[in-house]
């Protein structure tokens, strides 16, 4: 398939007129005709027609196009303002929306060529970690359709696991790219806070968010982050500092790297086929020349308390602009989850527990930027598995808080210090389901995780295996 | 608010909240709940607030709060007008549900007498 190639290979072979655009677009419906109604990934797909039109286009003009994303089809998670493209966070409140201006990342890509053809379900409003609290049905993972695909973004994930499109635009507030990466067999880069302008993307916890590319590989995220990442007017908390040239330097040697691996991440609520992986994942990178270490990171279990005080009290904020006068419908449409966050978060901002809770996280907080700017001064990256379960089966995180929020131990304490991590796939386990590891990284070393990520990638062969629906017709 | 750190789902005893307190919350939040809705959340939100209490074993006496990780302060720009970001009416009502004349419809805040 013409989808399985790297998007620099495939953008080398638009350049030089031995594929067509339309030649992949047509592939990308093909597939999504033949596998989507077993996985129900989209919420909006683009029609066949108004993508093979702009393939056509970027065809014909394929010579004035710099960018390497030209002609490559992409998908969003529906937190993305899309403009004249329906919007909406995965809820019936925004079951009509459509846009009337687009997100900064959606026309930095449509500026570069890329075309879109959906926008992928997710748990509502970035609620979850499975793609259950969705008003427009669960995301099935691609590897086991009785399992769910991971959330937040399960529906960008499994698209790209399926094979219906080139690469997608995640959005991480505690693990929602690099949850589904994980569940899903392929790559993620969750971006250092501020890298990728968050401008038009529906806020979920405004101190956390960030944008970030999800594909195959490590090397086609970097070929996405160089297009989307760096500062704009429009969103104050983006990054003035100069994006690198990433792809370039994905090849730097991984050689005398030192990477982290912290005790805590191992312990009893770790499965221990995850274990397994990424044990062997260590000896790939000491076999690549990097110097793995055992080290302690003792907040670790402080993670999710922080993260389950900060991001429903800023959610309860951000979401009560949602009061169906200006677009959008009733606040009673709100899902289960959602009622339970905006409750929690309403509750650790009121008068008199804000200061045991709002103010309190936020100083534990601060123990995490400590803990981890610490260990980082020391190591160029620290290695941990990205889930301590496998990709659960529907309903075992619906409904009980404590599952839900556990399934995000080891993802939320990166989002809490604002640090970048690159999710890739490392294993599997005995019945087929995938593995995912994580790197996390110094604040902007985005390019150090590629090339570790691109080390390991080509020691490896995870990212290259598809799930049995993918080739079955 | 206890110090409890019971993490069962089916904590009943030392549930931290009242269904008055999820009454409350209900109202400052402005969200429309029924009465089995208000119990389930009675129940859940307690889980979680039982939960994150643990928080509390931490000392943090001389720490200062961290509320963005940016690093940057006071990001301004010029205070001019931005004509690419600008709505026409017509865009700016297009998603609303109710419009009249040209503006919004909102429901009445203030009772006659």
């Amino acid at each position: 398939m013409l989808i399985d190639l790297p998007i620099s290979e495939l953008s080398e072979k638009l350049r030089s007129k031995t594929v067509t655009s339309v030649d992949i677009i047509s592939e990308c419906y093909d597939q999504i005709e033949a596998h989507e109604s077993k996985l129900n990934s989209f919420i909006t797909l683009v029609d066949r027609e108004t993508a093979i039109a702009k393939a056509k286009a970027i065809d014909e003009t394929i010579a004035t196009h710099a960018s390497p994303l030209a002609g490559i089809p992409y998908v969003m998670k529906d937190a993305y303002l899309t403009r004249g493209v329906r919007t909406t966070a995965a809820s019936k409140i925004l079951d009509s929306f459509i846009p009337p201006y687009s997100a900064t990342v959606h026309r930095k890509l449509e500026e570069a060529g890329a075309i879109l053809i959906g926008k992928m379900n997710m748990d509502a409003w970035g609620h979850g970690a499975s793609t259950e609290n969705t008003d427009y049905g669960p995301t099935k993972n691609p590897w086991d359709q009785e399992r769910s695909a991971g959330g937040s973004g399960g529906g960008p994930a499994a698209a790209i696991a399926a094979r219906f499109c080139s690469f997608g635009i995640g959005e991480d507030t505690g693990g929602s790219i690099r949850n589904p990466a994980a569940w899903n067999n392929i790559s993620a880069m969750k971006v250092t806070y501020g890298r990728v302008s968050r401008y038009g993307a529906i806020a979920y916890a405004s101190s956390l968010d960030t944008m970030g590319p999800t594909a195959k590989t490590a090397q086609d995220c970097a070929y996405v982050l160089e297009t989307i990442a760096g500062v704009d007017p429009y969103d104050a908390t983006s990054s003035p500092k100069p994006v690198p040239p990433y792809t370039k330097e994905i090849g730097a040697s991984s050689k005398g790297k030192k990477i982290a691996l912290p005790s805590e991440f191992f312990g009893d609520a770790l499965d221990p086929e995850i274990k397994a992986a990424i044990m062997e994942a260590r000896e790939v990178f000491e076999s690549a020349g990097a110097e793995v270490t055992e080290v302690s990171l003792p907040l670790l279990e402080y993670g999710v308390p922080v993260y389950y005080i900060l991001a429903p009290s800023e959610t309860s904020s951000n979401l009560s602009r949602y009061d169906g006068v200006r677009y959008g419908g009733k606040r009673s449409l709100f899902t289960k989850e959602n009622k339970r966050r905006i409750m929690t978060g309403t509750y650790a901002l009121s008068s008199g527990y804000y200061d045991a809770y709002y103010k309190k996280a936020q100083k534990v907080r601060s123990l995490f930027i400590s803990e981890y700017t610490k260990l980082l001064s020391q190591y160029d990256a620290i290695l941990s598995p990205v889930t301590p379960i496998m990709p659960s089966k529907f309903g075992e995180l619906l409904d009980d808080p404590m599952k839900n929020m556990m399934a995000d131990l080891y993802t939320v304490t990166v989002n809490i210090v604002g640090l970048p991590s690159l999710s890739l796939p490392c294993g599997f386990g005995k019945t087929n389901l995938p593995i995912g590891m994580q790197l996390v990284g110094n604040m902007f070393s985005e390019s150090t995780l590629f090339a570790l990520g691109h080390t390991y990638q080509q020691k490896t062969d995870w990212h290259t295996r598809q799930p049995t629906l993918v080739s079955s017709k | 608010m206890t110090g409890s750190t019971d993490t069962s789902s089916n904590m009943t005893k030392s549930d931290p909240l009242t269904t008055n307190d999820i009454d409350k919350i209900a109202r400052l939040a402005n969200l429309p709940l029924n009465e089995a809705q208000a119990r389930e959340l009675t129940e859940q939100v307690g889980v979680t607030v039982s939960y994150v209490s643990e928080l509390q074993t931490l000392a943090t006496d001389n720490v200062t709060e961290t509320s963005q990780v940016t690093g940057m302060e006071n990001v301004l720009r010029e205070d001019e007008i931005d004509t690419t970001r600008m709505f026409s009416q017509e865009e700016a009502l297009s998603n609303a549900k109710r419009t009249h004349n040209g503006f919004f419809v909102v429901d009445r805040v203030l009772e006659e007498k």
